[in-house]
Formats: structure tokens, C-alpha cells, sequence
């Protein structure tokens, strides 16, 4: 067996694998208070309140609200999409992972990214030729309303479950690290700061909240890649040969470990994290800022060279890591004798904090404290952009279309979902709060796979097949969540380190190599056999959907007024 | 003003509101028009071929690269050069070429496909 899930939620919340193989994630030391990182914290968050002020004072209708006018230009909306998907996780967990097994570090590099060019060649023009707001809206185009934006928002709800949960205790657990403070405090400040940008600043504040962390992140990188080159002669080679002699696994970290040894599971990772990130309801919603089709496809060009960028940049992080940290012990906690340490168990703080401990190596006390407040203001973006998608769920396409029937005001739609980002806040920090001493580490793994098994499905079926039924589109999306939600409970990281069972009844970690073509065959075989009037309707308006779909005649322009 | 009414073009569009009538959608024949337009053919046509060859060019490299790890660990540990592995020049080569069939993409729509376009809402408008 393999631990791939654990691997893999490790990675994006910031606990590193041996973190997670122990009993509990609780095993953190919180730190002195570290001011430097405070102050310039404070700062990011002030900056930030003015631009969600000014946000507010123009936000009027729902496009204001939901889609910031669809008046984002193409190169902003890439920087937003690059933050909204450039986690901490990926930043530190990454970077970590590289740290402790090398190569290994670049399958989860490769297969964040890999996602991007089906985003753009299946997904994007079409979605902001055939939507609005929400996802739902172009799923919904042609098929039964109610039925699809209920699947539709209980998938969006699911993963934005899940993916909160992870990074609201990651959160608690970077910020005891970082900042030395109280694991209930950071998650309280955390959530009251989302809850303020969404509910107040709506699309544009959180937009712009994604645009600055996404330029404070890519700038610190580059800085400390820049640097830990700069030491080698701007030479990978000598870094990379620097690397292998100091770490203690030699040659074994330039070549595949053991992350992925059973094929069947490194495949089940790959589907999980390649159409997940077509899933994504938090990502697809950036497609109906932009003003049309043109600047959504530009805006996916750009980000994956941001995003790919970024990746390289983590990988450098975490070579540099190695060849700087690991000969220093200053950087460890020392065993009995007061000299001798393990080079990866021992790293203060954990394997997760490579690229925190590395600032300080190459920047000095001030860009570590830049670092930590950059790190904290990627968790604060990535939960903001979370509750946005969320709270768009409830009121657009739950209440204003399943509930109300469409029988309701702008303004009244408006407000159900300023208060949805306050639920959904206040239920994150509570939900934060209980699960500080639990396993999280496969939850970003399981939203990745419902979003590639309900949402990526139904969506694509929708706009690319002329025959998707609504019954085909329900269940099929209905069965692709269960499934995957099951599979994952009955897997070791569930079945056995939660709930405590001796052998997993799943033997893999990620379903998505079934339960995704498993929705898919759903969806296409329960649309086949769908004999109701309502589907014969449903085909033959397929061809309006189509053409609009595909030359954007007839799709909402940009909403600014 | 509204942009719902914007963004409901034809009469199949409004359809959707009705749930569960058995009303069929008025015939559009501004939306026959375009569907049956041959360069609106062309367009679909070319553009369909194009990212579905795109797709499958990704899907191979990307489950290739996973496909050599999980089966020919040796082969991704030989070294080219000095330090650095096969696997590691695969793993870059990965994120570039996931780039570049954006950019390859991109450049193409920009210029073929937004022409097609151009040309058929101008000929619409005849």
C-alpha cells in the first residue's frame, strides 16, 4: 500500500507526510510572536480592507457583486486565477516535499498544472459564452433548472466543504508556526477577514485580493529562487549536485521515490488532479469576470505560464532548501547529545516550513517575516475566493432559481448572498475549530476528486453532448459524488486512521479513476434511456445552446454600466 | 438595467424557465441561419479538431510522464549529463509543453478562429 491521498493532502495544507503519519497534526509548537511578520500582516490586511471598501461603495448589482461587472481585464484575471489556485499548501507543502523526497515533489508540480490546458481547450471560451455567475448557469442552459442547480450547487458546496475545512486548520497550524499566535485566533481572524471581503467587496475585492497575493507570492519566490541560484553561479547543476551530497538519500532524490509505486493509484491521482482543476467552482466563476471569450481564453494562457512558473520557482525552493539548511544546525532541533539531528524529521517546525526557514537563510529576520505574512495572505485569498463560490451557490442558483423560481429581486438575491458568505464564514471557523486535532490531510484530495467526478462531469456533458438528459445530468453527477465521497471514507486515510478499522475496504487512495468515468458512463447511459418528453425538448435545444456556445452570439457582454 | 434579458437570446433560452412544460421552442430562424452557415461550419469544424488534438496531445504526455514513473523508475533515474536525471528534464519538459499547447492554442484562436468569427457575424449582419 501507498500513500498517496496522505501524500497528496500533506502537500496542500502545509503538514508535511511525516506530520502526517503521525497519531495527530496537533503536534505543532507555537512560536515566539514574530512582529516583523505581524506588522507587515497587518499591513497586507489594511491595504486590503480599503480596496474591499472602495469595492463596496461600487458594487450595486449582482454583476458588481457575482462577476465584479465582467470588466476584468484578461492579464488581471490570470494574476486572480493564478492566486486563487497558487495555495500555501503548494507554496510550503510543495517546497517541502521536494525538501524530503526530491524528485518526487515535481508529480504534484506536473499535475496542478496539467489541468490548465483542458480548461482551456474543453471549458473556458464556452463557459463564458454560455454563463453568468455560476457554473450552474451553463450546465442549467438547456436542462431543468432545479434539478441541475441543485446537483450543480451541492457539488460546488461539497468541494467548498471540504477544500475550507483543510485550510482553515492548515491555517490555525501555519499561524501558531509563523506568527505565534493561538491556533482559535488565527482561525477566527481568518474567517472574519473572508467573510468581510466577500460580503462587502463581493467578486472585485476578492478579485483584487487575489491579484496582490498572487504578486506577493510569485515576488517573494522569485526572490529566494533568485537567491539559492545566485549562491551556485546561476547553475542548477551545481545546486542539484550540492543537494544530492548533502541529503542524506544521495542520488535517490533526483529520481522517483516512493510516493508512487502501484500504478493503478498514481493514475487515480493524476485523473483526480488534472480534471479537478476543470471542477473547481471558485476557478470557473474567475471565467465570468472577464468581459468575453476572447479574454477568457488569454486569461487561461497566462495563468498556466504564472502557475507553471511558480511551480519551477518551488521546485528551486526546495533544492535550495536542501543544499542550505540541511548542513545547518541552527535550523533543527538537536537530539540528546545536543549535536546529532535527522536532516528531514527534525527541521523546526516540520519539513512544511522549508520555504519560512530558507527566507531566513537567504533574506534575513525581514523576509522571513515578509514570507509569513505572503503565506497568510495566500490562505486569506484562496478561503475568500472559497466563500465567494460558496455563497454564489446558495443564493444564486439555490435560492433565486430552486426556491424562489426566479421570482425574486436583484437586490434581494444580492443580499441572501452577503449573508451566505457570513454563514458559510462563521460555520468555516466553527468547522475549523472541531477539527483542529483531526486527520484533514485527504480532504483537499477528496474535493479535488468530487469536483473531477460530479462537477467536471456534468459540465462538460452538458455543453459538449447533444444528448444530456437532465435525469442523465442528476444522477450521473448524484452518483459521481457519492462515489467518490465513499470510496475516499472507506480508504485507509478514513476507513482506518479516523475511524480506527484495521484494513481499508477501498485499497486505494484517490477514486477519481473510477468514480469520474463512473459518472460520466451515468450520465450518458441514464440520458440514453431517458424516453420523457422534457429530454426530446432538451435535445433538439441543443443546437441554440451550440451555436451560441461556440461563436458567443447572443452571450452576456460585459456588465459594467 | 437587466443583463438576465441579455443573456437570453433565443426562444429556447426562455424555454428553460418553464419547468417541466411540454411547450417545444419556437423555431429560431436567425439560430438556423448561423447553425447551417457554412463558415460557422468551418469554424466549428476546425476549432472541435484542433482542441481535441490538443487534449489528447496533453493527456498523452501527462499520463505518459505519471505512466514512466509508476513503471520504469530506472529509466527516469538515468542521468543526463552531470546531477541531474531523465526524469527531472521530463518533469520541466511537462510544465513547458503544458504552456506552449496553450500558447499554441491561443495564437491560433486569436488569429483563424476570431477571423471566422469576424467573418460570420459580419455575413449574418448582410
Amino acid at each position: 500500500m501507498i500513500r498517496i491521498a496522505p501524500f497528496l493532502g500533506a502537500a496542500l495544507i502545509g503538514v508535511t507526510p511525516s506530520f502526517a503519519a503521525g497519531p495527530d497534526l496537533g503536534a505543532v509548537q507555537q512560536q515566539a510572536t514574530n512582529w516583523p511578520a505581524i506588522f507587515m500582516f497587518l499591513f497586507f490586511v489594511l491595504f486590503t480592507l480599503g480596496i474591499t471598501y472602495r469595492a463596496a461603495k461600487g458594487s450595486k448589482s449582482a454583476a458588481d457583486f457575482y462577476a465584479a461587472g465582467g470588466g476584468i481585464s484578461a492579464r488581471t484575471n490570470s494574476l486572480a486565477i493564478a492566486g486563487d489556485y497558487m495555495s500555501a499548501a503548494s507554496f510550503l507543502g510543495i517546497s517541502g516535499l521536494v525538501y524530503s523526497s526530491g524528485f518526487d515533489g515535481l508529480i504534484y508540480s506536473t499535475g496542478f498544472l496539467v489541468g490548465w490546458p483542458i480548461v482551456l481547450f474543453l471549458i473556458a471560451e464556452r463557459l463564458r459564452n454560455l454563463g453568468k455567475f455560476t457554473f450552474a448557469d451553463v450546465a442549467s442552459f438547456r436542462l431543468d433548472q432545479t434539478a441541475i442547480r441543485i446537483i450543480s450547487a451541492t457539488g460546488t458546496l461539497v468541494v467548498v466543504a471540504f477544500y475550507l475545512i483543510a485550510q482553515m486548520v492548515g491555517a490555525g497550524k501555519l499561524i501558531q508556526l509563523l506568527f505565534g499566535l493561538p491556533y482559535l485566533y488565527a482561525v477566527v481572524i481568518v474567517g472574519a477577514l473572508m467573510i468581510i471581503y466577500v460580503a462587502f467587496g463581493g467578486m472585485k475585492a476578492t478579485t483584487w485580493v487575489q491579484v496582490i497575493k498572487a504578486c506577493l507570492l510569485l515576488g517573494g519566490a522569485t526572490f529566494m529562487a533568485g537567491a539559492v541560484l545566485y549562491k551556485y553561479g546561476f547553475s542548477p547543476e551545481k545546486l542539484f549536485a550540492s543537494a544530492v551530497q548533502t541529503h542524506p538519500n544521495g542520488e535517490a532524490i533526483m529520481a522517483p521515490g516512493g510516493l508512487v509505486s502501484n500504478p493503478i493509484d498514481s493514475l487515480s491521482l493524476g485523473v483526480g488532479l488534472m480534471f479537478g482543476t476543470a471542477g473547481l467552482p471558485h476557478i470557473l466563476m474567475r471565467f465570468f469576470t472577464v468581459s468575453d471569450a476572447q479574454a477568457a481564453r488569454k486569461s487561461v494562457f497566462y495563468a498556466t505560464g504564472l502557475i507553471g512558473y511558480f511551480y519551477i520557482l518551488t521546485f528551486i525552493i526546495g533544492f535550495g532548501g536542501i543544499a542550505l539548511l540541511m548542513s545547518d544546525p541552527s535550523y533543527f532541533k538537536l537530539g540528546a547529545d545536543g549535536t546529532t539531528y535527522n536532516k528531514i524529521k527534525d527541521m523546526i517546525g516540520g519539513t512544511n516550513m522549508v520555504a519560512v526557514n530558507l527566507a531566513n537563510a537567504v533574506g534575513g529576520p525581514y523576509f522571513l517575516g515578509f514570507i509569513s505574512a505572503v503565506a497568510f495572505a495566500t490562505i486569506l485569498a484562496v478561503v475568500a475566493g472559497l466563500t465567494l463560490a460558496g455563497a454564489s451557490a446558495i443564493s444564486h442558483d439555490l435560492y433565486a432559481q430552486v426556491f424562489a423560481r426566479g421570482r425574486t429581486t436583484e437586490r434581494a438575491e444580492v443580499n441572501l448572498s452577503k449573508a451566505s458568505a457570513v454563514g458559510i464564514g462563521i460555520v468555516a471557523i466553527y468547522l475549523g475549530y472541531v477539527f483542529e486535532n483531526q486527520n484533514v490531510a485527504f480532504m483537499v484530495g477528496l474535493a479535488f476528486s468530487v469536483a473531477a467526478s460530479c462537477n467536471f462531469p456534468v459540465l462538460a456533458m452538458s455543453i459538449l453532448w447533444r444528448g444530456t438528459t437532465t435525469w442523465g445530468a442528476l444522477i450521473g453527477g448524484l452518483v459521481g459524488l457519492v462515489a467518490a465521497v465513499v470510496m475516499v471514507v472507506l480508504s485507509d486515510a478514513v476507513w482506518v486512521k479516523t475511524f480506527g478499522h484495521p484494513a481499508a475496504l477501498f485499497p486505494y487512495a484517490n477514486p477519481a479513476l473510477f468514480s469520474m468515468p463512473l459518472a460520466f458512463l451515468t450520465i450518458w447511459a441514464v440520458s440514453k434511456m431517458d424516453r420523457t418528453h422534457r429530454a426530446a425538448r432538451e435535445r433538439a435545444a441543443f443546437d441554440a445552446q451550440f451555436v451560441r456556445s461556440e461563436t458567443g452570439i447572443g452571450a452576456s457582454g460585459a456588465h459594467a454600466h | 438595467m437587466s443583463t438576465r434579458q441579455t443573456a437570453r437570446p433565443f426562444a429556447t433560452a426562455d424555454a428553460r424557465t418553464s419547468n417541466g412544460a411540454l411547450d417545444m421552442p419556437e423555431p429560431d430562424h436567425r439560430l438556423d441561419r448561423i447553425a447551417e452557415h457554412p463558415i460557422f461550419k468551418t469554424l466549428v469544424h476546425e476549432r472541435t479538431r484542433f482542441s481535441w488534438i490538443l487534449t489528447g496531445l496533453m493527456l498523452f504526455v501527462y499520463f505518459g510522464f505519471i505512466g514512466l514513473i509508476a513503471f520504469d523508475k530506472a529509466l527516469l533515474a538515468t542521468k543526463v549529463g552531470g546531477t541531474a536525471s531523465l526524469g527531472f528534464y521530463m518533469g520541466m519538459f511537462v510544465i513547458v509543453f503544458a504552456f506552449l499547447l496553450t500558447g499554441i492554442y491561443v495564437a491560433r484562436a486569436n488569429t483563424r478562429y476570431d477571423r471566422l468569427s469576424a467573418e460570420l457575424v459580419r455575413s449574418l449582419a448582410k
